[in-house]
């Protein structure tokens, strides 16, 4: 994947940068020699690697104003990162820019349980904010198989979701304001601890804009109170085309379930391997189906799910009976990547998104592109609300391999969109996908996109090689 | 009134616009916000119609100027509804782009989301007299950004929505509501907060400051909204003995609080939102002004009426600012509504990129011109 050309000089000023960037922040907070940076090289997409130009590591917000407008005066390009867990290759720095890394931001600075928010900076992890409130019996819902890791600056710029977003909704859902420092060095304050903002939804807007309009510095989330108990069962079928008629009849029955996930044949054995979840091996397809409430309610819920799915034939259906089991049941789920990875060194993760209607025949033809690319393909995604992730693998020490991969997954990706899904439901554009926007929009729906990032940073300093075509960089320049 | 039949006549009249635009579905939130100046109108009642409904997949578009009532009919006939519960306090001829324009939710926004949180895709024309298509008809999507939630509530300043497709969720079995009597506002809010901290997904919480009562609902399969309901008053047992509303008695009293039903009709009306603890201090500062109104979203939604004058909307908005809040001025005469911020100001670097961004959409500034914030 191409990157931009380098701005003219930039390079050849890195030791004035660098001591520039010195000067305005305390020591430990700027890298600038090869060793320290080579950790920043790439993100969760480790196909694509690229040495930065130096990077820092704010600590207050006064930090990033002083590194915004330092950069902006001098034209020099800024890639924000979180825990650098981007799928789609979002954290992946430029040769000339400066990677500004959030994690040192990651204080919980709020909460307020009668008002149901807690406030926290960018580079709190995902997982810290549920702990933080558990011992109340809160939790934050977007719960993303990378939560140990991932932050909730990173949350918010990818709009990120999770296996229980089917009943809690994605990141944007689960929030109320924000603290953004444009590239001029203004703050801006997004919402507030209040539901609903007056004006434009400028929320909505930053959220999932993968740092294209700004540094994100304060994210206030809403926490929620714990259901009362949740409880997991598996059902197997004897083919991908009947799990996924299932799943239409149960979503069909008026039942929503927390979360609802299927696994075909080739990510059962790998989940199975590594979690010992007794994932049915016989099976073709799995669902992982979650209800919650009180044990009465779980039971009532469960058999009303039973019913719809034995009209299905199942080959195994088995309902968790004790909380050991349903953590096994998710450890399976939530380390699939990690277990896929197992089987196979490298694989890329897609994460189109298409009409649930249209699962038996997109898996189909996954699997006959699968053939057609001899490449292996294991399937896991979250059923109800139709986000596929094909997980594609291949040999990244042949370089054959790895474009093909690279070719198979934009296959994917085109025919989520051709049945009338979309390119990315949860792990965004980056650079991994931002030569396929245009099967997605048409020139003038990505112009008007692009003149919204120009109104936020005029000279595309912030993330550019990223979710546009490279000719937007090209015409703002 | 230009009222044309067809997305492209739509853009076509945008293209060819030689001044403002008034832009509006029937015109219902006429009285809301500031009034536009503008030599023509164009509507979008005629681009009207459901396009696309498939209740396996929780979605429906609609064309713009589809009325409300005949969604949430359609909808009622597949047991399904819209999440966030619109108001109907503009009457019953409001269409679905007026909705997602004003960004209007009703009670079950405490837990549901508003309709900001539904809207999958949008079709819209935007000031060039562009034809542009944002988000889809899938759940979940994150390519590119954004826009649809840019453009709802936006009141027709950016473009001209001419489709919507949104999440929908089926009705539940049941629904039941626990009311508490005898309680003040402060400990009313206590009560709502007590409510939404339970387990029990509540998904309504109001206060009736009048009648002095507390509600909370909960919607469900029959079985499970007979032990939540039980349950959560046996927890809320220190707010005093609860009454139980069946599902009939709770439709009806939750659609009152939806259309505002509690309110009179005083000429100005407000809508804040603020921080749910902060609700009872807005209504007790605000009563010697002779505003009075309702709580709704747990105490973070206060519908007021009262007076319409400039200082009496200036003490509502000092009310809201105190604690961070925001406000809409949802009725006043004209006069009012043109001379007062409507909505909070915007601080000058934000106000900066609204702006350029409004630009970016409608370089012309031909569209609902002064509609949220004089020019
Ligand atoms: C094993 C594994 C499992 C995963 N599972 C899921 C899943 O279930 N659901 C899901 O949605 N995703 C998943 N992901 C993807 C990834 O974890 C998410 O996209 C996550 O939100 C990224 O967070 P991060 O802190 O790592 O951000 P990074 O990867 O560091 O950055 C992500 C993007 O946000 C920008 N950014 C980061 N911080 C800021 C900031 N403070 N201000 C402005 N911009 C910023 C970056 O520039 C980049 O564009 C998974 C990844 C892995 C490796």
């Amino acid at each position: 994947m191409q990157q931009a050309k380098p701005k003219p000089g930039i390079l050849d000023k890195r030791a004035e940068i660098i001591a520039g960037l010195q000067a305005i922040l305390p020591e430990r907070a700027v890298i600038g020699d090869n060793i320290s940076l080579k950790p920043y090289e790439t993100d969760g997409l480790s196909a694509y690697k690229q040495m930065p130009l130096a990077v820092v590591l704010p600590e207050t917000e006064a930090h990033v104003v002083a590194i915004m407008k330092f950069c902006n005066l001098h034209g020099v390009r800024v890639i924000p990162r979180g825990a650098g867990t981007s799928l789609s290759g979002g954290a992946l720095p430029m040769a000339d820019a400066v990677v500004i890394g959030m994690m040192r931001m990651n204080k919980i600075l709020d909460i307020n349980y009668a008002d149901r928010y807690a406030v926290v900076q960018p580079g709190v992890t995902n997982i810290a904010i549920t702990q933080a409130v558990q011992d109340e019996q809160f939790f934050y819902a977007p719960d993303p198989s990378s939560q140990l890791a991932c932050m909730i600056g990173g949350n918010v710029s990818m709009n990120s979701g999770g296996a229980h977003c089917l009943k809690y909704g994605v990141t944007a859902n689960n929030l109320l304001g924000l603290r953004i420092v444009t590239i001029e060095g203004e703050i801006l304050e997004i919402g507030g601890k209040q539901m609903d903002a007056a004006g434009y939804d400028w929320l909505g807007l930053i959220t999932g804009s993968e740092g294209q309009l700004g540094i994100l510095t304060e994210v206030t989330v809403r926490i929620l109170r714990s259901p009362e108990g949740a409880r997991a069962m598996l059902a197997g079928f004897a083919s991908n085309e009947v799990a996924g008629q299932c799943v239409d009849a149960i979503i069909s029955s008026g039942i929503i379930p927390v979360a609802l996930e299927f696994m075909d044949k080739p990510a059962i054995h790998a989940c199975e391997d590594f979690a010992h979840a007794g994932y049915p091996l016989d099976a073709e397809a799995l669902l992982i189906i979650e209800v919650e409430g009180s044990e009465t309610e779980q039971s009532e819920m469960l058999a009303r799910i039973r019913d719809i799915c034995a009209a299905y034939h199942p080959v195994s259906m088995r309902v968790s009976q004790t909380a050991e089991e349903s953590a096994a049941i998710w450890k399976g789920r939530k380390g699939a990547f990690g277990a896929v990875g197992r089987i196979s060194p490298d694989y890329l993760c897609m994460d189109g998104t298409i009409p649930t209607s249209e699962l038996p025949n997109v898996l189909k033809r996954i699997q006959a592109m699968s053939d057609e690319y001899g490449l292996k393909v294991a399937n896991i995604f979250h059923a109800g609300d139709g986000n596929l992730h094909p997980l594609i693998m291949f040999d990244a020490n042949d370089a054959e391999s790895f474009h093909k991969a690279e070719a198979f997954g934009a296959d994917i990706l085109k025919l989520c969109v051709e049945v009338g899904g979309c390119l990315t439901g949860e792990h965004g554009v980056g650079i991994e996908k931002r030569d396929l926007m245009s099967v997605q929009f048409t020139p003038s729906e990505l112009d008007q996109q692009r003149r919204i990032k120009s109104a936020f940073d005029p000279a595309w300093l912030l993330n550019p090689s990223k979710v546009f075509p490279l000719s937007g960089l090209a015409a703002a320049e | 009134m230009m009222s044309p039949d067809t997305e492209d006549a739509l853009a076509e009249i945008i293209r060819t616009a030689s001044g403002p635009l008034l832009v509006q579905g029937n015109g219902t939130k006429a009285g809301m916000l500031r009034p536009v100046q503008a030599s023509a109108t164009i509507s979008t009642a005629n681009v009207a119609g459901i396009t696309l409904y498939a209740p396996n997949e929780l979605v429906m578009s609609a064309k713009s100027g589809t009325r409300l009532v005949e969604i949430e009919a359609a909808l009622a006939k597949a047991g399904q509804q819209m999440i966030c519960e619109p108001p109907h306090i503009h009457g019953e001829n409001q269409t679905i782009g007026g909705i997602v324009g004003s960004n209007l939710s009703g009670p079950r926004r405490v837990t549901g989301g508003a309709m900001r949180d539904h809207v999958l895709g949008v079709r819209a024309v935007n000031g060039n007299g562009e034809i542009l298509k944002f988000g889809g008809r899938v759940l979940k999507n994150v390519t590119g950004l954004d826009v649809g939630k840019l453009l709802t509530g936006s009141f027709g300043t950016l473009a001209v929505m001419t489709e919507i497709t949104f999440k929908v969720l089926p009705v539940s079995e049941a629904t039941g509501t626990v009311v508490l009597s005898g309680l003040d506002a402060v400990r009313g809010v206590a009560a709502l907060s007590a409510g939404l901290g339970s387990p029990f997904s509540v998904s309504g919480a109001a206060y009736l400051p009048h009648e002095k009562k507390v509600f909370l609902r909960i919607e469900d399969f029959a079985s499970s909204v007979k032990y939540r309901t039980e349950k959560l008053a046996s927890q809320l047992a220190e707010f005093g003995a609860a009454a139980i509303l069946d599902t009939d008695a709770s439709k009806i009293f939750w659609r009152d609080v939806r259309d505002c039903k509690f309110l009179d009709d005083a000429p100005a009306m407000w809508r804040l939102s603020v921080v749910p603890s902060a609700g009872p201090a807005i209504l007790a500062a605000l009563a010697p002004l002779g505003v009075t109104g309702f709580l709704d979203w747990g105490g973070g939604l206060v519908n007021l009426s009262g007076p319409a004058n400039e200082a009496t909307h200036q003490a509502v908005c000092d009310a809201a600012r105190a604690v961070g809040g925001m406000w809409w001025l949802m009725r006043a005469p004209d006069p009012l509504r043109t001379a007062v911020d409507v909505v909070p100001p915007e601080p000058p670097a934000l106000a900066a990129i609204r702006a350029r961004v409004q630009a970016s959409f409608d370089p012309r500034g031909i569209l609902n011109p002064g509609r949220l914030r004089a020019a």
